[in-house]
């Protein structure tokens, strides 16, 4: 069986990779692009470690078929910093120590960016469903709420200067 | 896990998975032998799903792709419906919506039209799974999946959604609630696909509602589903009903028995009693994790009750428009 040519762009360059049909977008990724950010934790959709965004949509990686990504423009936990300068969700998961194995953190910030981009003052309850997809084992949640909302008001603070 | 081609995965010391085996998590991974295609018309697809026994529909794959790493026999071709325009479109026709069957719940959400007209149904369809998952369940997925808990299919049935299959033999239009026949079984022939919906614009006072219980607060599977819609006259007197639960039998149960008790009277009082009777009497759950046969009984007739009172509110709050 050939392997499919698949051209994207990925975090704002012109990608292509080879991929087999049955793999997915996640597995391609990592292993066929070298991006290593998403996570594999569930592979079925429950628990978002996978998280991209793909043509403007929020999605879990395991549950897409490489194929399915010619054409499209996608966003991975690696085309959030710019630079050395980290996205103000990285700096304030950092700082607020909002993770500790860190397996769940790629997921959890483009999650979490896909909701800032959508609804950039969100309210804790907001915040917790909109970041429901994503499970973490670890902090409990409260520092991940607490680092959103920190970055939430430093970023919507710096669009107003 | 990775499943590059036919390449040895290592697993940790010692051990080596490749393509096909069984990872540590105990899925099996997918194979690569699956062949993708992403038809951009229904006959171009219908052709592709004719043309291999082992075709399969390949849509938001929220279903899809576990139900494969779980076991089930892997499909030589994924047929992408995605690329079909009318697939995932959502245009309003005079007094008729149509919904492609592929169309991404997340954009059902957020279309006004559809959020005016079917408050719940767009509420049943705001409820399948994460952010992540919005963005690409469907009703077609939601409805050929034919789980019995599925969340949408009561709410398509309350409003007599119509569902438009495209087939070898051309296309039909059949009612939603003719499509799931039991658990993980439709009426669909092989090689025939859910184009789109088809729904009217409700007439005046009339409003639907979806309550479901899970034992948290998301991203869970319905104990309990009930959809409901009425249609009130000027006097705030019930004048038609319809009443469907999910969870609680092999298919959604429709409940005549609780609509004819409501037709002519307020819904209130004896008549909701009546409804939450009359709901807990028509269903035939199972027992399992995430309740028992009583309790989903229970609940089933408390959430008709509470869906029918919802929906009345709706229905007076809209008054004359429709």
């Amino acid at each position: 069986m050939s392997r499919v040519h698949v051209t994207c762009t990925i975090n704002g360059d012109p990608a292509e990779f080879l991929c087999d049909g049955g793999q997915t977008l996640l597995d391609a990724l990592r292993d066929e692009v070298g991006l290593t950010g998403a996570k594999e934790g569930c592979g079925t959709g429950d628990c978002g470690a996978c998280s991209i965004v793909m043509d403007g949509r929020l999605l879990c990686s395991c549950l897409v078929l490489a194929p399915e990504a010619e054409g499209t423009t996608i966003s991975t936990v690696e085309g959030m910093a710019s630079g050395d300068d980290l996205h103000p969700l990285q700096q304030c998961f950092l700082e607020g120590a909002a993770l500790q194995c860190g397996v769940c953190t790629p997921g959890f910030l483009v999650a979490a960016k896909a909701l800032l981009d959508r609804n950039p003052e969100p309210t804790e309850t907001e915040i917790r469903y909109g970041l429901a997809g994503n499970l973490c084992r670890c902090t409990g949640y409260d520092k991940i709420v607490r680092a959103v909302q920190a970055a939430a008001t430093q970023i919507t603070a710096t669009n107003e200067s | 896990m990775g499943t590059s081609g036919s390449k040895p995965l290592a697993a940790g010391p010692g051990v080596e998975l490749t393509a096909g085996g069984v990872s540590a998590m105990g899925y099996d991974l997918m194979l690569s032998v699956m062949r993708y295609a992403s038809p951009t018309t229904v006959a171009e697809a219908v052709d592709l799903l004719g043309s291999e026994a082992d075709a399969r529909v390949y849509a938001g794959a929220t279903d899809l792709i576990p139900q494969i790493r779980a076991g089930r026999p892997e499909p030589t071709v994924m047929v992408d419906l995605k690329r079909i325009e009318r697939l995932c479109a959502i245009s309003a026709n005079g007094s008729t919506y149509t919904v492609g069957a592929a169309t991404p719940t997340a954009d059902i959400c957020a279309d006004p039209g559809l959020v005016a007209a079917f408050p719940g149904l767009v509420e049943a369809s705001g409820l399948i799974g994460s952010d992540q998952i919005q963005s690409r369940s469907s009703w077609g997925g939601n409805l050929a999946n034919a789980s019995p808990a599925a969340d949408t299919p009561p709410s398509l049935i309350v409003n007599e959604a119509r569902a438009v299959i495209a087939g070898p033999g051309g296309e039909r239009t059949v009612a939603a609630a003719e499509v799931a026949t039991g658990p993980g079984q439709t009426s669909l022939a092989p090689g025939e696909i859910l184009v789109e919906f088809e729904l009217d614009q409700p007439p005046a006072r009339t409003a639907d509602a979806y309550l479901r219980l899970i034992p948290r607060t998301e991203m869970d599977i319905a104990v309990v589903g009930a959809a409901a819609r009425v249609t009130l006259d000027a006097d705030g007197n019930v004048t038609a009903a319809a009443i469907a639960l999910g969870a609680v039998a092999p298919t959604v149960v429709r409940v005549p028995e609780a609509e004819a008790a409501l037709i002519g009277n307020q819904p209130s009082g004896d008549a909701l009693a009546a409804v939450e009777a009359a709901a807990a009497a028509a269903t035939t759950p199972i027992d399992d994790k995430r309740g028992t046969v009583a309790y989903r009984r229970q609940v089933a007739g408390v959430l008709a009750r509470r869906a029918v009172t919802i929906a009345a509110e709706r229905a007076r709050e809209r008054g004359g428009q429709s």
